[in-house]
């Protein structure tokens, strides 16, 4: 499997410390996100959102989250066999994975590059495949790390500190 | 320079598809125009009016995410009930015009004098 890693300044550490020693999040939220479900997609993010919101989170990061993990969601419904969402939420911060069931990404670098997409035309249709998701969610969380393979599944996880 | 949405939906003839929004006190101090989804998350604001030709149910989901209070849909598009009645819950106003989006964009860009 391939890894990418994306730290913003000043997050390494921090994170890697994270990542060694995962401590129990205060409240888990779980969300099952199917195939081509686009009727359904954006929900479990709205509902993170709500939470934090509830949480007092400031506006300018709950804007945040919502573009990080609206993205990652779409691209499960898009692009993949489908899969689930896991909102680890802590006191100063929020850990979302995003595992899916496949195809994987044949190339993660490529899959990154603003523009880069291989969206089909029904997804299209529907307004996504600028290849902008995934440089969004770089540029709006922490961390963030993915591990995929051709014909393996994608695995997408971010933090973002409030 | 700022203006209410209720002016800017008269500068455009527009029609209001949804209900029970105070359009009258949402402030516009700027719009953005763009069909593609992505584009619009990452980089829509809460302040502006967002024009578009796209009608799909995730338009509401990416207005509702990124706090944009109204949407303009141009070329007298109009979206499925469906799409209308998810913008209530969310309390998102939907307006539709007859214009371009290139004329619905030149027209807020006057009225704000940018
Ligand atoms: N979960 C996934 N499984 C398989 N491939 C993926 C997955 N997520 C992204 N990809 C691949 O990476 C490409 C780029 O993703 P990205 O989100 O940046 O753009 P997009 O989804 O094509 O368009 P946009 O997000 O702008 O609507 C996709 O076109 C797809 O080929
Ligand atoms: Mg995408």
């Amino acid at each position: 499997m391939a890894e990418y890693w994306n730290f913003e300044p000043n997050y390494e550490q921090k994170a890697k410390r994270f990542f060694a020693n995962i401590p129990k999040p205060e409240m888990i939220l779980n969300y099952d996100i199917a195939v081509k479900d686009f009727v359904h997609s954006g929900n479990a993010s709205a509902q993170i959102k709500l939470f934090l919101k509830r949480l007092g989170v400031d506006a300018k990061v709950l804007r945040r989250v919502a573009v990080t993990s609206y993205e990652a969601e779409i691209n499960i419904t898009a692009h993949s066999f489908g899969g689930t969402i896991v909102g680890n939420i802590f006191p100063e911060m929020i850990h979302i994975i995003f595992q899916d069931r496949g195809p994987g990404l044949k190339n993660i670098e490529e899959a990154m590059t603003p523009g880069f997409s291989t969206a089909s035309d029904l997804v299209r249709e529907m307004g996504f495949g600028a290849g902008l998701g995934l440089p969004n969610i770089k540029k709006n969380s922490d961390v963030m790390h993915i591990v995929s393979a051709e014909n393996e599944s994608t695995m997408l996880e971010i933090l973002i500190y409030y | 320079m700022s203006i209410k949405l209720d002016v800017y939906i008269e500068a455009i003839n527009g029609e209001i598809l949804t209900e029970n929004v105070d359009y009258k006190n949402i402030e516009l101090d700027d719009g953005y125009c763009s069909d593609l989804l992505s584009d619009v998350m990452g980089n829509a604001l809460d302040n502006q009016v967002w024009i578009t030709i796209m009608r799909h149910l995730n338009v509401i989901a990416v207005a509702s995410l990124t706090g944009v209070p109204a949407v303009v849909f141009t070329k007298n598009i109009k979206p499925d009930v469906a799409v209308i009645e998810k913008a209530n819950n969310e309390e998102i106003c939907l307006i539709t015009c007859k214009l371009s989006s290139f004329e619905a964009s030149g027209i807020l860009y006057q009225l704000l004098k940018k």
